[in-house]
């Protein structure tokens, strides 16, 4: 039949390469979800009370808080990657419930949507707008030159130098560095393991923290786990190449755990996803092999791998994010970068969660001992990618 | 345009008897869809477009969580759960044409003119869009918009942000790099076609994966912004883009003129140069065309050297236009929205100007309702991707249940 084929060649088109990434088509097939929820819902609970006529007033938050909108433009991943966007979008939506302020959002699906974005933002007069990742520096910078009454945080780049936007960037190469000896601590191989979606600072940054916790286990203990995926000193290491094609993160996982590794952080926003069903399978088939996720708590935002998160790497988006929004409304903004430290709380490693028994006592009381040192500086974890 | 010759669809034999040539049979058939869903008339489009606007509506009122709470007495109180909807739906939509046309509640006068943004956002599609109907008139389905924009951006670029020319010879240098990049892409498929037969639709999409790696690859390494990290290039020579009409406060640029002036090429092309008579032969019966003494092989090549040089007009819009540095995003989805428009355009160059307009008109809106009125900016892909469903469905399903054919014309129309 080469009409029929005709037809589901052209149909195919259009769902896997129209929308390009899976994301995409996550996303519909949530929206699809919600509809079918929504219907359901209409059919079985037509039956209750209306309610009395609301009386007037806002609940909560001052006449100020109510007049202020907060605004949030997402890169290209969108606010359910499980990641950065996902734990800001999140860390504006409580702020929003905490002090009663209100919100405006948009998603990106292309890089060409960031700025007709970012112009909606300004016309519907957001007070503050939080522009997502580095894709979006030149967008914020355009829009916010234009704006100069707007104030802005990019999170994630500090390349603006502007009165009215702020840079939020994290030093996680320290949680990482905590990730990387806990990992080395749990592996039995031998042989740790870590990949990336791009060789960019934000990402590489996670796997020199990585790499020198794991150096710094080495040296305590006077093993030798060797790390797979990443050379510090070279900068090279395994890439992805995409943040949207999930299979690419399941390859990436399958060549490392082939090659023997059996603890693995990969760093590929929502490639993490393929990594663990990767993992997942060869577990099935007999392995034993970890999963640390990074960004958000692995645990709380991809609850389907829980029972091989061994922790996860945090950027703990939503202290920012709320921390920016009440200085801004104090009339408190300030351009100068947020940099998120273990001293501050921006970053840190998440709890062990189901995995909390592989984890020996001593190891605890070292990442304790590590945590403080990084903190005070006894403990020097360096990575090119670090903020200044 | 009344001009186009209607050339007797074949008519269906009463029961295609399996022949020994049953590849020439399979063939047929599938042009016959082809064009079938091609030659809908404009009532089809516009009451597609109505039909997925009103589901797009329905699909708005649903996920709307008054509506939900109003539903949930609806036996109490029906009328809430109407004006909660009406709310809904009209707020929604409101803020789409808001967004596409003038919105009084924006901050700042450039801002209530969305109108320009409608047009920036359609200059991309025209052309691309003008590249798939081209390709349909002379049989050919198209499917590579996508690489051939990408293509013809990253020629544009090269020529855009590594060479140094004198303004106005810069541009045109752009604008020529950028047609040539999307012929030759294009004429890769077009000459495959002629000379092996491999299908059109195949070659193209495959092309596709291979433009985008290929960009990603000179991104990370040749064309990669000095100092930058990030797969992507140096921004354009300010001499290499696309002068802006309105000034700094609109992306509306020169591009739409460009697109413009290629509407009234192609509709010349087509309805009035022996060229487009010999592309519109080929595409009704390629065989018949061969007979009357047209060299079928040499069409396949030349329509998709056009063809490409459009979409590669559609890329130089994009990086010239509005996106300043190349990265392998640039294409966006405009090539799979090209075919869309060229669809609901009924593969006339008028008509594929208009759709594409539409199209712009949601993208620009689709951002003000996603922003203003909270609805998920997917509804507009949805609402899109009816549009398709219902001008593809009707002839797709008299095929696939061998209903007899009724001229379209004469149908729900």
């Amino acid at each position: 039949m080469f009409s029929l084929w005709g037809a589901r060649m052209r149909f195919d088109t259009y769902g896997g390469i129209l929308k390009t990434s899976l994301f995409g088509a996550f996303k519909r097939t949530a929206t699809l979800g919600t509809v079918a929820l929504g219907a359901t819902a209409l059919l079985l609970t037509g039956c209750g009370q209306a309610p009395a006529p609301a009386g007037g007033g806002s609940t909560g938050g001052t006449d100020a808080a109510a007049n202020y909108l907060g605004c949030i433009v997402s890169d290209s991943g969108g606010f359910d990657d499980r990641s950065f966007n996902q734990s800001s979008y999140e860390g504006l939506k409580k702020t929003v419930a905490d002090l009663g302020i209100k919100m405006k959002e948009a998603q990106s699906t292309t890089k060409a949507d960031f700025e007709p974005n970012l112009n909606q933002m300004a016309n519907a007069g957001c007070n503050l707008t939080f522009t997502v990742g580095f894709l979006l520096a030149d967008a914020t910078k355009n829009v916010a030159t234009a704006n100069k009454d707007l104030h802005y945080a990019i999170i994630d780049d500090s390349s603006i130098n502007l009165p009215n936007v702020k840079p939020v960037v994290y030093d996680t190469a320290q949680a990482a560095f905590m990730a990387g000896y806990t990992a080395a601590s749990v592996s039995k191989t031998g042989k740790v393991g870590t990949f990336g979606g791009i060789n960019i600072p934000t990402v590489t940054i996670f796997m020199d923290g990585f790499a020198d916790g794991v150096k710094y286990y080495n040296e305590k203990m006077g093993k030798s786990v060797q790390l797979l995926g990443w050379n510090k000193d070279t900068q090279q290491g395994v890439f992805a190449n995409t943040f949207d094609i999930i299979q690419e993160g399941t390859k990436a996982t399958n060549n490392l755990i082939g090659d023997g590794a059996d603890v693995i952080m990969p760093v590929a926003g929502p490639l993490g996803t393929g990594a663990g069903d990767a993992i997942l399978a060869a577990n099935k088939d007999g392995k034993d092999v970890k999963l640390v996720w990074v960004d958000s708590d692995g645990v709380l935002t991809a609850p389907t791998y829980k029972s091989i998160l061994l922790t996860s790497v945090i950027k703990t988006m939503g202290e920012a994010v709320e921390t920016i929004v009440k200085d801004d409304m104090a009339g408190k903004f300030d351009p100068t970068p947020y940099i998120g430290t273990l001293k501050n709380g921006g970053v840190a490693l998440a709890p062990f969660h189901d995995l909390d028994s592989s984890v020996s006592a001593e190891t605890k009381t070292q990442l304790d001992a590590i945590k403080k040192g990084i903190i005070d500086g006894t403990i020097t974890v360096t990575s090119k990618s670090s903020p200044k | 345009m009344s001009e186009t010759p209607s050339i007797p669809a074949p008519t269906p034999a009463p029961t295609p008897a399996p022949t020994p040539d049953s590849k020439d049979v399979k063939d047929a058939e599938g042009t016959r869809v082809i064009r079938e869903i091609m030659s809908g008339n404009a009532i089809i489009s516009v009451l597609a477009v109505l039909v997925a606007l009103v589901i797009g509506g329905i699909l708005i009122a649903i996920t709307d969580p008054r509506v939900t709470a109003a539903s949930g007495y609806f036996f109490a109180d029906p009328g809430a759960t109407f004006s909660a909807i009406w709310a809904s739906v009209s707020e929604a939509y409101g803020a789409l044409w808001r967004g596409a046309t003038y919105d009084p509640t924006a901050r700042t006068w450039q801002g209530q003119l969305g109108i320009f943004e409608t047009l920036t956002f359609a200059t991309p599609l025209i052309l691309a869009g003008l590249a798939v109907t081209l390709a349909f008139r002379a049989g050919l389905f198209n499917i590579g918009a996508q690489g051939q924009i990408i293509m013809g951006a990253t020629f544009a670029g090269v020529v855009g942000f590594q060479m140094h020319l004198p303004p106005v010879i810069h541009l045109l240098a752009v604008i020529l790099a950028g047609a040539i990049g999307g012929a030759i892409w294009a004429g890769i498929a077009g000459f495959l076609k002629a000379r092996t037969g491999a299908h059109e639709v195949i070659v193209t999409i495959m092309l596709n994966y291979i433009a985008v790696s290929f960009v990603l690859y000179l991104l990370k390494n040749q064309l990669k912004a000095p100092g930058s990290t990030n797969p992507i290039s140096p921004q354009m020579d300010a001499n290499a883009m696309l002068p802006l009409l309105l000034g700094p406060n609109f992306r509306v640029n020169a591009g739409l003129i460009l697109a413009i002036l290629a509407v009234i090429a192609v509709a010349w092309l087509l309805n009035r140069s022996t060229l487009g008579f010999e592309y519109r032969a080929i595409g009704a019966n390629p065989k018949a065309a061969r007979t009357a003494g047209m060299i079928v092989s040499r069409g396949y090549i030349t329509v998709m050297l056009i063809s490409g040089a459009l979409a590669g007009l559609a890329g130089v819009t994009q990086i010239a236009g509005t996106e300043k540095s190349l990265d392998s995003e640039i294409a966006g989805s405009i090539g799979f929205d090209a075919i869309t428009v060229a669809l609901l355009g009924r593969s006339k160059p008028w008509g594929t100007f208009f759709a594409a307009l539409l199209f712009g008109a949601f993208k620009a809106g689709g951002t003000s309702m996603a922003v203003n009125a909270d609805v998920s900016i997917d509804i507009v892909a949805v609402v899109q991707s009816l549009i398709v469903l219902f001008i593809a469905a009707p002839p797709l399903i008299r095929s696939m249940f061998r209903i007899k054919a009724v001229r379209p014309e004469g149908a729900k129309a």
